[in-house]
């Protein structure tokens, strides 16, 4: 294990890309994420092959990365919600073109300009897919400046391996909070990369990377086979964290910041003796469904709480099939629920069902 | 705790790498700087990070009396770089002890350069760097030194002196910061600039104290987010 050092959530994003082999960034500065690429503008210089380039616009930098990403080398872009809002055309692309490539999102309140505050209200906008047309972005929701880093290994291997575009959710406070973390992140897996556009020198037919079809039936196979991948991707690379579940009677749901805040506020109703756990999905597509289901014949009831005025608690409700009421707890417009507010759903909750 | 030596100083200036921990440090000091009897004035001149500012602090600088002097765009959804006019009543009012907190790198310390003239003038000043072997960018001596040479160059001010502040947030042990004492010697040596402050979590402050003699400075986390983990304490 390498020696730790105290990192900021977007730096560690940043450093974590570097090490997992991602050499070329290309960003637009918008708040809460310019220190993701301010640290990509002092580091990249100093790599071998690096590139750092601040594209003219968000849909300048998501057309470097497509570029990039069809010759199979690691990239990534990030921006923060108006500016994904941007990227989502290019989202698309990547996904017609069957590119890996990794995107984050330090999401800001909205909708519009909004504001600078954390928030999670780009739930949807991640979870299906952002951009026009039939596709999914595998979406990684990490809670701590650890996972952050964790997260951008697994976000890259798991592109790769699915030939996906993947997203990173962060917030606004994710970005800023320092932890201590560990930048030892073991190996790379190689993937086949035949498809990447590296030059033929004579040697065989040119790769084609595209998303342009002139035959109606061609575009509906691809389509068809992509979904066939997406369900091995439902099927196998769910994640989630439990927390005191064992004999939980109320199941709290909530990723990122609101989930750090959940998990004092169930430390502190467990206190009170109410029995409180938590799922905390950290894949949010795919999302962990089965988990919930299982909880759903345990709990009397499902908390989602988040920072939007209630996305994911539609994902649950389809999850546990409507078995179990599911209450919202939610603060929105860059503010964050406090441990106290949290407790008092769970007690409101547990008052209301017993 | 530090020397009277520091203390005597009219302005004491907080500067260093993004996220090298000048803010609390900054608030830290201008409480110990008030409870010494001294009028005290902190002014934050921050204009790089919209999050985490000296305003933050707001409620226990008020309770203790202290004159705070922020941007009024500070923790709002106004990301506009704009420091206010009152900054000059730092430099203007010689009967208060005034402590500036810089922002982080050379684009935050760009903005202390327009008042670099009156501290130069006024000739009674500290200006600290503050340094934390824990971070990436600063984990060597060298690459400290290369950020501090930035922000002299940006600010047009010499630094006159090091802040260790060598932790790992939560995990911050006395071992953390004794063993970084060698970093901070070196970083030391390379700037010929003194160590003037060793900082360390109260907490463990008692405990610090046996290994480290000289300057050592407890600070206290003022601040309390709702998203931390609860310390059973």
């Amino acid at each position: 294990m390498s020696e730790k050092v105290l990192m900021k959530g977007n730096e560690a994003l940043a450093e974590a890309a570097i090490m997992a082999g991602c050499h070329h960034y290309f960003g637009y500065p918008i708040t809460p994420q310019t220190e993701v690429a301010a640290y990509m503008a002092k580091r990249m210089p100093k790599i071998d092959g690096g590139v750092f380039l601040q594209a003219e616009s968000e849909i300048a930098a998501i057309n470097m990365v497509i570029g990039v990403a069809a010759t199979g080398k690691r990239v990534m872009t990030s921006s923060s919600s108006p500016g994904i809002s941007l990227k989502s055309e290019g989202l698309s692309y990547l996904a017609g073109c069957d590119l890996p490539a990794l995107v984050v999102n330090v999401q800001r309140g909205g909708p519009g300009l909004g504001g600078i505050q954390p928030s999670q209200s780009d739930y949807f906008q991640a979870t299906r897919g952002a951009g026009h047309g039939d596709f999914h972005t595998l979406v990684l929701a990490p809670n701590s400046v650890q996972e952050m880093v964790d997260m951008v290994f697994k976000g890259f291997d798991l592109a790769e391996k699915y030939r996906i575009p993947a997203m990173i959710l962060s917030d606004g406070t994710m970005g800023q909070m320092m932890e201590p973390v560990s930048l030892d992140m073991g190996e790379i897996k190689e993937y086949d990369k035949s498809w990447a556009l590296t030059g033929t020198k004579g040697e065989r037919k040119p790769n084609i990377v595209n998303s342009l079809f002139l035959e109606a039936s061609e575009l509906e196979k691809f389509n068809f086979e992509r979904f066939e991948r997406y369900k091995q991707i439902e099927e196998n690379e769910a994640m989630y964290e439990e927390y005191r579940m064992e004999d939980a009677e109320i199941c709290v749901v909530a990723f990122g910041v609101a989930s750090r805040v959940s998990q004092n506020a169930i430390d502190e109703a467990r206190k009170q003796g109410i029995k409180v756990g938590m799922i905390r999905p950290i894949t949010l597509w795919p999302f962990p469904k089965k988990v919930l289901n299982a909880a759903a014949d345990k709990v009397k009831a499902f908390i989602s709480v988040e920072l939007s005025m209630g996305q994911m608690i539609e994902d649950i409700e389809l999850a546990i099939r409507c078995k179990k009421p599911v209450e919202l707890c939610n603060r929105v417009g860059g503010m964050i629920p406090s441990t106290a507010e949290v407790l008092e759903k769970i007690k409101e909750v547990n008052g209301g069902v017993k | 705790m530090v020397s009277n030596n520091l203390t005597s100083k009219r302005i004491t200036v907080f500067a260093g790498h993004y996220g090298s921990g000048k803010t609390n440090i900054a608030v830290n000091y201008a409480i110990y700087l008030n409870d010494l009897g001294n009028k005290t004035v902190i002014a934050d001149l921050d204009i790089v990070n919209p999050y985490f500012r000296t305003k933050d602090s707001e409620k226990i600088l008020k309770d203790k009396g202290i004159k705070l002097i922020s941007s009024e765009y500070a923790n709002t959804n106004v990301d506009v770089p704009a420091l206010p006019a009152e900054t000059y009543s730092v430099f203007a009012d010689k009967d208060c002890k005034g402590v500036l907190d810089v922002g982080g790198d050379d684009r935050g310390a760009l903005a202390l350069g327009r008042y670099v003239p009156l501290i130069l003038e006024e000739n009674d000043y500290e200006m600290l760097f503050v340094i934390n072997k824990h971070r990436f960018m600063t984990g060597t001596p060298e690459g400290t030194i290369e950020i501090m040479k930035e922000i002299e160059d940006a600010c047009g001010l010499k630094f006159t002196g090091i802040v260790n502040n060598s932790n790992i947030g939560e995990e911050t042990t006395v071992e953390t910061v004794v063993s970084s004492m060698e970093y901070a010697k070196n970083v030391s040596q390379l700037s010929g600039l003194p160590i003037k402050m060793t900082t360390v979590w109260d907490a463990i402050y008692d405990k610090a104290k046996e290994e480290i003699e000289e300057n050592l400075f407890p600070l206290k986390m003022y601040v309390k987010q709702s998203w931390l983990k609860e310390r059973d304490e």
